[in-house]
């Protein structure tokens, strides 16, 4: 029986909060770097900008162990469908924030090589601007993903509610569940 | 000694507070800062931009995207023959170069120091006109997915303010700018006049 199955009253309410108190606070990114963005995202790690005050120091380096992709950097044609691997390796609840121009839309990379926008191969949550958005500007791109845990849905399955920008992949890969 | 030595560096560090409490707190900002950008108007409230598309030319993200009009002869937008209606900047393509602003002829856009904002979705990048103009005091408005702690629009683009026009070194501590909205005209970037 999943969490499905339990009647919606107050008491699971309260569960639901708990829940996703401990989701927001337990975000692990996975180690997902593509270019300059990725030095900026150390930079955050790091003593200055601590991400360890929201309790996400821990770059995993297994995205069975990750519950956040940060798309740090431009994605090439040839990148992608590593990135969708990695994406897919992820276990539910996963979450995916993209860094930068680049990863956003191809930023001033227009042309054959760079995927133009990462919301055609993974759905994204959120969406940082800069080139490269210095470590204030991600933690304010994590700190909306966190306000978007704390208020969204409990049960979150992109495939079944067609999440992120609506662009599917042909052939819908498996949810692992 | 020998194999603890390493721990002495650590220890060192003890104590030291170097973390800057974000979401309460900036880190001090560089006065020639790149971040978002602002329309600005004159003092008299009139636009500045005059819709001439140098800024959409010289953007090499193509980000922006500018069209002028006929100014209205009994409702003048700018202080001109035409204004830029339309006027959208999409920042999931501005790299922050600040070439517009190198290119603009009457300095209609700055950037502010604010670089703390991130979207939910793309239609929130595209920031419109009604978005990027100053206000009727001058400061930028504050959208609800920009963090504002204060201080971030006071002096826009400042780099410009020292160097203008058009980037000549020559002109260090001259000031060639038009007033503004606000602010009037601004003093030019303290400590880098050529003296």
């Amino acid at each position: 029986m999943g969490l499905d199955a339990i009647p919606h009253n107050f008491l699971t309410a309260r569960l639901e909060d708990l829940v996703r108190w401990g989701r927001r606070n337990s975000v692990f990114p996975a180690t997902f770097g593509l270019a300059c963005c990725a030095i900026e995202m150390m930079a955050t790690g790091a003593a200055h900008y601590d991400l360890a005050r929201f309790g996400m120091e821990v770059f995993r380096a297994s995205p069975r162990q990750a519950d956040l992709m940060i798309v740090a950097g431009r994605v090439s044609q040839k990148m992608a469908p590593v990135l969708r691997q990695v994406y897919d390796q992820m276990v539910e609840p996963k979450w995916v924030i993209s860094m930068g121009v680049c990863a956003s839309s191809g930023g001033m990379f227009n042309n054959y090589a760079i995927v133009q926008g990462v919301d055609q191969v993974v759905p994204v949550d959120v969406y940082v601007p800069g080139c490269p958005p210095g470590p204030e500007t991600l933690m304010h791109g994590i700190l909306t993903l966190h306000d978007r845990i704390r208020t969204g849905e409990l049960l979150r399955r992109r495939a079944e509610r067609r999440g992120g920008a609506g662009i599917r992949l042909e052939g819908e890969p498996v949810p692992i569940s | 000694m020998g194999r603890l030595s390493g721990f002495l560096v650590t220890l060192r560090q003890y104590g030291k507070k170097v973390t800057t409490e974000f979401p309460k707190e900036k880190a001090p900002r560089p006065a020639r800062r790149h971040g978002r950008h602002v329309l600005n108007r004159y003092e008299d409230g009139m636009e500045k931009c005059i819709g001439c598309e140098l800024c959409a030319g010289v953007c090499p993200a193509r980000c922006i995207y500018v069209r002028g009009a006929d100014n209205p002869p009994d409702q003048p937008v700018s202080p001109g023959e035409r204004y830029g209606f339309v006027y959208e900047i999409n920042y999931l393509r501005c790299i922050h170069c600040d070439l517009c602003v190198e290119a603009c002829p009457t300095e209609a856009i700055t950037e502010t120091k604010l670089f703390e904002f991130s979207f939910t979705n793309r239609n929130d990048a595209i920031y419109t006109k009604d978005e990027l103009l100053v206000g009727d005091d001058g400061r930028a408005r504050r959208l609800p997915w920009e963090l504002w702690l204060g201080g971030e629009d006071d002096d826009t683009s400042e780099w410009m303010r020292v160097t203008s026009p058009s980037g000549d070194a020559s002109y260090e501590g001259r000031v060639s700018w038009s007033g503004e909205l606000g602010f009037g005209v601004r003093p030019p970037e303290k400590g880098q006049a050529q003296d």
